[in-house]
């Protein structure tokens, strides 16, 4: 069994990256993710790694956009509002089918919002990264392992599929510390391995004009066909969406949160339990590709209700909720924002209001 | 079980590093679930530093509470902030030395202890959060002592010559702890 460590969460995503096989950073400083390039900095030169603190995060996206295209596996972080100075450079990555992996520890918003966490980018996450209508595949961890695994095995999904991945967490699972088991180090032989798979694509070694890929833009119907080829590809996801059912064989109550919010649901979840109530939790790990399904499945004759748990005020998720559901049963919401976090005890107290009125 | 505490002071007491050595000690040395969470804020020089520590057999939800079995105060403001987020019949710890003011609810356990001034009597001023650290391992039995003194000798390792005055002085605290206890 691997050992257990101790460790925040944005040192523990910046060591799995490393694991992975990651050897270029470029980030730009934005709290609460500073860990992430700060540990880079250190960790990178020993395995002869490169780690660029960019003038800009638009600076910066684009160094990882370059460093992606030639076939090595590369990262950047940034939060909330950093995050939406990359849409430019996400977009183009997408546009050039680059495997892009990258990380938003997320802060209280809009605008500069604030520096304590907050899942208020849910929307911009899932539907629209940037401009063009493109889509990813972003993971969603409710815990430090979770961010290290997802970290870890976005860079496989990222290369299967030459696209983006953004791994979505927040300021309390960045800041905080828990226990972790680290996966092995990838080793020379099997990051050559997945290099040689983008050999044909990667820009390193091509002599101008080449038609790899790797580059935005094209003339005449090139770029419909790219959308039509990036569409048939988004459609073969529906095998990678991932969800949490938790205690929902009989549940009558469900929570749907992700991240934090799952993580916090799961505990009050188990309370209720103990007193008797039949509570359960749907958590999408994936929360682009978004778990349709599991929701509109249902049993509606003996769900009494949904509780959506985000820390983000108006809720985000509850647009997927809503579309899955179709009004089916009702849907309540217990939600902070702007940087307030939720407790326990502020879930069980908003689920009791509703559990009262339904049950 | 689950049993969540909040270390506040001044920065510069060793909040941070308490709840650290406390959180880290026991991910190393048992299977518990453990979180630690600082808060900084935009705090100021001298102004108030926190964190929680969330040790619990079941898997944790939030790594915060505003409802705490157990608070440390190492100064009056964290005193007058955080009390109020106390359960009834939750332990406060208060490094007496400073704290003074009195302490107006009588549904929670009070456990005292001078440890600004012990360390100072001990000449490793900077100690005053391993002592109470002992002070509250000793009151509340939340780990076993070996946990927190493996914790020391790892935290310690590059300067050995840390570890036993370190060791001693969280022994001191666990005196003190066990006898209020």
């Amino acid at each position: 069994m691997a050992e257990r460590v101790f460790m925040k969460g944005t040192e523990a995503i910046a060591e799995a990256a490393v694991r992975a096989g990651c050897r270029f950073f470029a980030g730009y400083p934005i709290t609460p993710q500073n860990e992430i390039p700060e540990y880079m900095a250190r960790r990178l030169p020993e395995v002869g790694g490169t780690f660029v603190q960019g003038e800009s995060e638009v600076a910066s996206v684009n160094m990882l956009y370059g460093a992606a295209s030639t076939g090595i596996r590369a990262m950047s972080s940034s939060s909330s509002c950093g995050i939406s100075l990359y849409s430019e450079g996400v977009s183009y990555c997408a546009s050039a089918r680059i495997p892009m992996v990258y990380v938003n520890v997320q802060r209280g918003g809009p605008g500069i919002g604030a520096i304590q966490p907050a899942q208020q980018d849910y929307l911009q996450a899932t539907k629209a990264s940037g401009n063009g209508g493109f889509r990813m595949i972003v993971l969603a961890p409710d815990s430090v392992q979770e961010c290290v695994d997802m970290v870890y095995e976005a860079y496989d999904l990222a290369e299967r599929d030459q696209n983006p991945v953004l791994v979505l967490t927040d300021g309390v699972m960045g800041t905080m510390m828990e226990p972790v088991e680290l996966p092995p180090m990838k080793t020379d032989e099997e990051l050559a391995a997945c290099r040689a798979k983008f050999a044909d694509r990667a820009i390193v070694g091509h002599p101008l004009g080449h038609q790899a890929a790797c580059r935005p833009g094209s003339v005449g119907d090139g770029q419909e066909q790219e959308n039509i080829k990036a569409a048939a590809m988004y459609k073969t996801w529906d095998k990678d969406i991932r969800v949490e059912e938790f205690m929902m064989d009989d549940a009558e109550i469900v929570f749907a949160a992700y991240g934090i919010s799952a993580r916090i649901s799961r505990a009050v979840v188990r309370e209720l339990r103990a007193q008797g109530i039949k509570a359960g939790m749907i958590r999408p790990i994936t929360i682009s590709p978004f778990p349709y399904d599991t929701f509109k499945n249902l049993d509606f004759d003996r769900i009494k209700g949904i509780i959506d748990v985000e820390m983000s005020i108006p809720a985000q998720m509850r647009w997927d909720l809503d579309y899955a559901i179709q009004g089916k049963c009702p849907i309540h919401e217990v939600l902070r924002s702007g940087g307030q976090l939720l407790t326990n005890d502020q879930v069980m107290k908003g689920a009791m209001e509703f559990i009262k009125e339904v049950l | 079980m689950e049993r969540n505490l909040m270390i506040a002071g001044f920065g510069g007491q060793g909040v941070m590093t308490m709840g650290k050595l406390l959180a880290e000690a026991t991910s190393q040395a048992t299977d518990l679930n453990v979180t630690f969470f600082p808060s900084y804020g935009a705090a100021m020089r001298g102004g108030t530093a926190n964190c929680y520590v969330v040790i619990s057999d079941d898997p944790i939800g939030a790594p915060v509470s505003y409802s705490l079995e157990d608070l440390v105060v190492m100064n009056g403001p964290s005193l007058h902030k955080f009390l109020p987020n106390l359960k009834p019949g939750g332990t406060l710890f208060v490094n007496s030395t400073i704290v003074t003011d009195p302490i107006d609810r009588d549904d929670i356990k009070v456990i005292k202890a001078p440890v600004t001034q012990m360390a100072i009597d001990i000449k490793n001023e900077r100690a005053l959060n391993v002592i109470m650290l002992g002070v509250y391992v000793g009151a509340t039995d939340a780990v076993p002592e070996e946990v927190i003194v493996k914790g020391i000798e790892h935290k310690f390792a590059h300067k050995p010559k840390l570890i036993e005055p370190n060791v001693e002085a969280f022994k001191m605290g666990l005196e003190i702890g066990r006898q209020q206890k």
